[in-house]
């Protein structure tokens, strides 16, 4: 009734909350309110539901809200995740006596699932375990349990002790147990009767039979459509006897089995199976995020949630990926740099942090003369954007076309590429570098020799006329690693934002 | 005629053993001296009262009382059991108003949640306190006892309007015919049971009874129906273990026919709703049934279980559309839950219920009775 419009009314609630950062009080409450109503439709017991929301309220407000994310998506994020946790541990395995056998005692309601539970738990212990259960069938009450459970023995070829209805059932599990015993069966179930908690007279036959037979489980069974009784339920048998683990039954039903959570917050007991279906088979362990988001019932909300999260993720790697590209040194940024060198820009920056290099004749030397200038531009400017961009579509056949187009010899066309590789080389050490630059650098700021870059001299020509890159003077180690990292950096940063400029006129 | 007017009516009837609901609230009500209170401006009820938070000290010491009360009628009832619970109805009534405190905002959020623990769904128990609300409004109910009147009068009226006119009663054939009665419902509700209590029901009635054990598929539901027709002394027809329940109903209609039963009672296997197989092999069963007998089943019931929450809506949505159901056996009352779901089910799909299952006894099956059920839903508010 309520249901269908549950997640359309939730997310016209997100849609009227806006701002970012943190969860307010407003967004908490609008949307709170909706997930109580959510829990409520999917018989969460009202008092589990409201301790729940007060739970969530206190944890939610204030979150930090993640990218992506409205804060009403958030509180539902947070309300899906505290619920799973809720939910306890995924895969509790049955409990497992020192010596055999291990008795596991079953308990509920009239109709949960107790009988077709057994049948299906010992199968798997028999299938997965080799283990050689006895079933003992204990409800004299509901007419033809006994056959239910022997026929369900005979076709799974599992042997159940009985002594028929017109035994106590106090008396059925003592000498089932001894004869379990004899047998040395390594496990062994009681079957019992479906009872109502109120009943206290079928309530005592059952604390009696778990003193004789002290279980070492006693598994209540719950019909996962149970409404907001199942807390009642749960609690009348847990004070009454003490489980140690619960089944869920039916959840193979389109319920949304708030039950769930209710018995979780009265027993704290761990879920340990779910019934999903009539099959022996169909029994499956406890998953607690299934069972959550079951529960919540806001498939569609979450499922956006985790694409937003996703897309977001997505955006971030795709930033990254573009951070990676900025960080790749180009023809481009090599121009940049050789511009900015010939303004004495980062360098004139660094050099004159070394105290006395202010006014060190040096300084003139690390000049690039505007006629070297001009010439490396040419040749980078005769090359096209895809070109300066991968200088390995350099072939021999364009260079000579660069050459051609810049007015300069082939000679000096290779000799740039080979600059600019050395730097590049450089660049890529530092960005990747482990923090400090590498050594070469620091050789190269230190020294300002050409050859610490792996550059011959003698090969930069008209080019190292004003000295490029190396500023000579200063000798090895002049400059401390600390200043030299430092100017690195803003230099690098300098080549960056230059660069996004570029690309933003490009665009 | 409204259920609330009806009752009202029978007032007269006086021998009438089986009092209605509103003329046992109102026995319960004269004792008490509710009207002498009725100067005091607390119990003056206005618009703008019933509007107002109230948070104060003397409601708080009222609402502990409350509690504590409510603690005492539960240890009550866990030592007494349920039955006598049931035949100290108006001991407990006269406990419960006398109790009753001022009917403000707090009274109706009370009212909802007590609505929504009973499993009447959120909607449905919103709706009933805002109807209630608008009520006591119209009627100017400005004493306790006029409060009370009106909230009892419109409970009853919410479930009766909701049916439609729509018939309480058991339908049959036309005489010389079987009438065929199909039980349906998810596993574990109490069908076989049902059927059981059903069957000694109407064989105390010098009817001819037979059973159809169509559950062929889980372990030992024949062998259930069987000890059952023997506990009741009547025929039952069966087939093997995993062979076609159709082919069951089949027999079973057959023998009814030729055998001239008054009723035939079909068992069926539990189903959930949402087993799109398993639904169709019901539809089946149904044309089998027709078939033979064109005006059969005169009653598919389907057979709702008072623990199940919200999914007893889809339940009845379901079998509904698959096998026409005509009314609902609401099973396991005589528990600590209350079926408040079947409200709901009443409103959207007009379903009445025509028997309640209150143990596991022979005897433990009763037609419905629309007070005592209004009564259980919100015995525990006041
Ligand atoms: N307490 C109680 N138990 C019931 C009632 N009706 C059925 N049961 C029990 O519920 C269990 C399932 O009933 P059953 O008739 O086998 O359900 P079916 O699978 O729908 O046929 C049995 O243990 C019945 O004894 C009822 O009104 N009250
Ligand atoms: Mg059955």
């Amino acid at each position: 009734m309520a249901f269908e419009n549950l997640t359309s009314r939730i997310q016209t609630a997100m849609k009227t909350l806006s701002g970012k950062g943190k969860v307010s009080e407003t967004d908490l409450d609008e949307t709170l309110r909706e997930i109580r109503l959510a829990l409520l439709e999917a018989d969460v017991n009202l008092k589990t539901a409201r301790n729940f929301i007060k739970q969530v309220r206190d944890k939610a407000l204030g979150a930090k809200v993640l990218e992506g994310l409205n804060p009403s998506e958030q509180v539902v994020k947070i309300v899906n995740d505290q619920l799973t946790a809720m939910m306890g541990e995924k895969a509790v395995p049955l409990n497992k006596s020192s010596k055999i056998p291990t008795v596991i005692m079953m308990a509920g309601l009239q109709g949960a699932g107790k009988t077709t539970t057994v049948a299906k738990l010992a199968n798997r212990l028999k299938d997965e375990n080799h283990a050689r259960p006895l079933l003992i069938a204990a409800d004299v009450y509901r007419p033809a349990a006994i056959e239910q459970l022997k026929s369900l023995g005979d076709q799974l070829s599992i042997p159940v002790f009985d002594e028929g209805v017109g035994e106590n059932p106090r008396k059925i599990v003592e000498d089932g147990l001894k004869q379990a015993r004899e047998n040395k069966n390594d496990y062994v179930f009681i079957d019992t009767a479906g009872r109502l908690q109120i009943d206290q007279v079928l309530m005592q036959e059952l604390k009696d039979i778990e003193k004789m037979a002290e279980p070492d489980e006693i598994l209540l069974t719950v019909d996962a459509m149970t409404g907001q009784n199942a807390t009642e339920t749960a609690r009348g048998f847990n004070d009454a006897l003490g489980i140690t683990g619960v089944v869920l039954t039916k959840l193979d039903g389109d319920t949304r089995g708030g039950a769930a959570l209710s018995i979780r917050e009265v027993t704290g007991k761990p879920i340990k199976f779910v019934g999903e279906g009539e099959k022996v088979t169909d029994l499956d362990v406890f998953y607690p995020d299934r069972m959550a988001s079951r529960i919540l019932g806001m498939g569609d909300v979450l499922s956006l949630i985790e694409k937003t999260q996703k897309d977001f993720d997505e955006k971030q790697a795709s930033e990254q990926l573009q951070k990676l590209q900025e960080n790749t040194f180009d023809f481009n940024d090599f121009l940049e740099q050789l511009k900015q060198i010939q303004n004495m820009g980062p360098m004139e920056d660094m050099l004159k942090m070394i105290p006395g290099m202010a006014n060190n004749p040096a300084m003139a030397q690390a000049q690039i003369g505007p006629k070297d200038f001009s010439h490396m531009e040419a040749i980078v400017y005769s090359m096209t954007p895809g070109e300066r961009v991968d200088p390995e579509l350099l072939t021999p056949a364009r260079r000579r076309r660069i050459a051609a187009g810049s007015g300069r010899p082939v000679v000096d066309v290779n000799r740039l590429i080979k600059q600019f590789k050395q730097m590049r080389q450089m660049m890529y050490k530092f960005t990747n570098g482990k923090g400090g630059l590498p050594a070469g650098m620091e050789d190269m700021l230190g020294g300002m020799d050409p050859s610490a870059m792996g550059v011959d001299p003698s090969q930069l020509g008209d080019l190292n006329a004003g000295g490029f890159p190396g500023l000579g003077g200063s000798g090895k180690g002049g400059l401390g690693g600390k200043v030299a990292d430092f100017a690195m950096k803003r230099a690098f940063k300098k080549i960056k934002k230059a660069k996004k400029k570029r690309n933003k006129r490009h665009k | 005629m409204s259920l609330f007017d009806r009752l009202r009516g029978r007032k007269k009837d006086e021998e009438n053993e089986k009092k209605s609901f509103f003329n046992r609230v109102k026995d319960t009500f004269a004792p008490l001296p509710l009207d002498s209170e009725e100067d005091q401006p607390e119990n003056k009820l206005s618009l703008e009262e019933t509007k107002k938070p109230s948070a104060n000290k003397k409601k708080v010491s009222e609402s502990e009382e409350q509690v504590q009360y409510k603690e005492d009628l539960e240890a009550n009832s866990y030592e007494e059991g349920l039955t006598k619970t049931r035949s100290s109805f108006s001991e407990k009534f006269k406990m419960l108003m006398a109790n009753f405190r001022a009917v403000d905002e707090d009274f109706f959020e009370e009212l909802e949640e007590t609505l929504i623990a009973a499993d009447v769904g959120f909607e449905m128990a919103l709706k009933i306190s805002n109807e209630l609300q608008d009520e006591v409004r119209l009627k100017n109910a400005s004493s306790k006892k006029d409060v009370q009147n009106t909230i009892i009068e419109k409970l009853v009226n919410v479930y009766d309007q909701a049916g439609n006119g729509e018939n309480n009663e058991m339908l049959f054939a036309e005489a010389g015919q079987p009438s065929v009665f199909l039980f349906v419902g998810v596993n574990g509700v109490g069908k076989t049971t049902t059927i059981g209590k059903m069957a000694s029901f109407y064989k105390k009635q010098g009817k001819k009874v037979l059973l159809a054990a169509a559950d062929t598929f889980r372990a030992g539901a024949t062998e259930q129906l069987v000890e059952w027709a023997h506990r009741d002394q009547v025929d039952v027809v069966t087939g093997k273990e995993k062979s076609d329940p159709a082919s069951v109903v089949f027999d079973g209609v057959k023998k009814s026919i030729d055998g001239h039963y008054d009723i035939l009672f079909v068992d069926t296997a539990g189903r959930l709703q949402n087993n799109d197989n398993l639904m169709r092999e019901l539809e089946k069963m149904k044309k089998i049934i027709t078939r033979q007998l064109p005006n059969a089943p005169q009653e598919v019931l389907l057979v709702l279980d008072a623990t199940t929450g919200q999914n007893a809506l889809q339940q009845a949505r379901l079998f509904k559309d698959s096998t026409d159901v005509t009314g609902l056996v609401l099973t396991k009352l005589d528990g600590t839950a209350k079926g408040g779901i079947v409200l709901a089910i009443r409103q959207e799909l007009h379903l009445p219920v025509k028997w309640v299952g209150l143990g596991e006894k022979v005897d433990d099956l009763e037609p419905f009775n629309a007070d005592e059920f209004v009564y259980g839903l919100f015995k525990d508010l006041i």
